[in-house]
């Protein structure tokens, strides 16, 4: 089946702290087509990101598909709060790149 | 446009405050759009100047992390547009953490801006937000539980040992009280940043529900705003009904899709923004092009809190820290990177034991950025770089923990190593010092009965 990643699809992908203990990860999608498309494909969820980050379900504080963003926003603990010693992203800003190559299936009616 | 101070009815139709930085004195607001913001003559002139994304290290330190001329710069564009309106100025979590010495340094800037403009005389009010520690102990000790948000556990005394100093995060009150008492500047100590622009909306009697979310769409500046572009100013109105919201940036626009997805911003859920006292509720938020950049906002809802709970933030210091950089290039080594660091922590276990002290290790090239997260950690790139910290009670000890965890890397044993003189390459052959180490200590929330307990407001004049 033809795909395509989902850096070709969305308009912003991002990570960023939400307060000390979470890192929450945005996908945004300037067409709501675009949008509906990558949720019916099911390649973000919570279980598909807890495969991609390696892990577990606990993790995960959050998933939410954002309509009136055309958004797919998650949200995960992290193991000790931001800025502690050996922290190598203060910020969480540069924790998004794995979702960069997600591979989204085409939908039999629409290109990308 | 509003007349004088009305508290409790809605005496005007409309409320327009400005917005020109974020994060203020973080990196410097843009002149251009704030002077075409104060050209629209807003109501009020406001801004946030915190955030705990700068990390522990200034509450637990007592320090800024952005450059007190960068401060000084964005107060000044601010005051001498605020006193030129005639209109007020609102300022919260002053040099980034909102301690009480924050306060005092953007109070004293604000003192001396007056003296240096000759601006004439002006009411300058400022609210602590430092929380003491043994008082909070003593509550502690009373048998009050102070429960832990996003998933810590609640408060122990033996957490608030290690915590050097507690803000507590404001919501509209103490603005509300200072506005009440005829205030022209307000300098803040520890806020909600979208209770710095609620606070106006609600002093002059809008719905709660229209002025939180004012607060909330305002908060960031230009971050509501497209293209992406920082530190730009934007402009809020509420009515009674609606917020609308203006980039003022020529080449900005406010669209449904920015403001919309500025609700997703640095949390975790999309549709809450929880504050002292409430919650605003945004599931029911309907967004409008009104016109070129500006977007209209309705259905937001406020929802009182059965309980009144203000959020604590706290840090400590763990130690003195020194950082130590090495490179490795051989493919060799780069495949068995953890034995040469297993073979440096030995040699620092045998001069100082198993604890003590801390060691860290970031492996920049294989997992240096995502650590545990990255799912590319076994293809590790054809270069390597490690970032060594070493933590202590003493800087003397954390040079030489960090000293021994960098140097002896370069005579780790591999048993089929060919190159016999070196394992990993030094840009430097020495350890740096840097920032004491520091981390979060208390993400917690405490009971509190009345709204102004924590935050002591205090009244003064500048100027003239």
């Amino acid at each position: 089946m033809k795909t395509h990643k989902l850096s070709q699809l969305a308009k912003t992908i991002r990570s960023k702290n939400a307060g000390v203990d979470l890192i929450t990860f945005d996908v945004i999608f300037a067409k709501r087509e675009t949008y509906e498309r990558v949720k019916r494909a099911g390649v973000l969820t919570r279980e598909t990101v807890c495969r991609l980050y390696r892990i577990g379900p606990e993790r995960i504080a959050d998933f939410v598909e954002f309509d009136p963003g055309n958004a797919i926003k998650f949200t995960i603990y992290r193991l000790r709060p931001s800025g502690s010693p050996g922290d190598p992203d203060i910020f969480g800003a540069q924790q998004y790149a794995p979702l960069l190559d997600v591979e989204v299936p085409d939908d039999a009616a629409s290109g990308p | 446009m509003i007349g004088g101070h009305v508290d409790g009815e809605a005496a005007v139709d409309s409320l327009r405050i400005i917005c020109p930085n974020g994060h203020l004195g973080f990196a410097p607001l843009r002149v251009e759009s704030f002077r075409l913001g104060v050209a629209v003559r807003p109501d009020y002139i406001a801004a946030d100047s915190g955030s705990d994304d700068v990390g522990p290290v200034p509450l637990a330190t007592d320090t800024s992390a952005s450059p007190l001329e960068w401060q000084m710069q964005d107060l000044e564009h601010m005051l001498l547009a605020s006193r030129e309106l005639g209109v007020p100025m609102i300022i919260g979590s002053s040099g980034d953490t909102g301690a009480n010495s924050r306060v005092d340094l953007y109070v004293r800037i604000v003192r001396d801006l007056a003296v240096k403009h000759g601006l004439s005389r002006f009411r300058l009010g400022y609210f602590y937000s430092e929380v003491d520690r043994e008082k909070l102990r003593r509550r502690m000790r009373a048998g009050e539980t102070v429960p832990g948000l996003e998933g810590h556990p609640a408060l122990t005394e033996s957490e608030l040992d290690a915590t050097e100093r507690i803000v507590a995060m404001a919501g509209v009150h103490p603005f509300i009280a200072l506005l009440g008492q005829g205030a022209d500047v307000i300098i803040g100590g520890r806020s909600s940043d979208s209770c710095v622009f609620a606070a106006p909306a609600i002093h002059h009697g809008f719905p709660e529900d229209q002025a939180y979310y004012l607060g909330k769409v305002l908060e960031c500046a230009s971050f509501c705003a497209e293209p992406y572009g920082g530190k730009e100013t934007v402009l809020g109105e509420i009515t009674r009904n609606a917020v609308e919201v203006t980039a003022m940036h020529p080449a900005q626009r406010c669209t449904v899709a920015s403001v919309a997805g500025h609700a997703m911003y640095e949390r975790s859920n999309p549709y809450f923004e929880h504050v002292a006292g409430g919650t605003l509720d945004m599931s029911a938020c309907r967004y409008e092009q009104v016109a070129e950049k500006t977007t209209r906002v309705t259905g937001a809802k406020f929802r009182p809190a059965d309980e009144f709970r203000v959020k604590l933030e706290g840090a400590g210091r763990i130690g003195e820290r020194y950082v130590g950089m090495v490179g490795i290039r051989d493919p060799y080594t780069i495949a068995h990177v953890d034995e040469v660091i297993g073979w440096a922590r030995d040699k620092v276990r045998e001069r100082f034991g198993d604890g003590g002290y801390e060691l860290h290790y970031t492996v920049y090239g294989r997992d240096g950025v995502m650590g545990e997260l990255e799912p590319l950690r076994d293809r590790p790139a054809h270069e390597l770089c490690i970032l060594v910290q070493g933590v202590a009670p003493t800087a003397n000890m954390a040079e030489e923990v960090c000293l021994i965890g960098t140097r002896q890397m370069f005579y780790a044993r591999l048993p089929d190593v060919k190159g016999s003189a070196g394992s990993v390459a030094f840009a430097l052959d020495e350890v740096l010092r840097a920032s004491p180490a520091c981390r979060w200590t208390l993400n917690h929330t405490l009971r509190c009965r009345d709204p102004l307990e924590l935050f002591p407001t205090h009244m003064t004049a500048a100027g003239g």
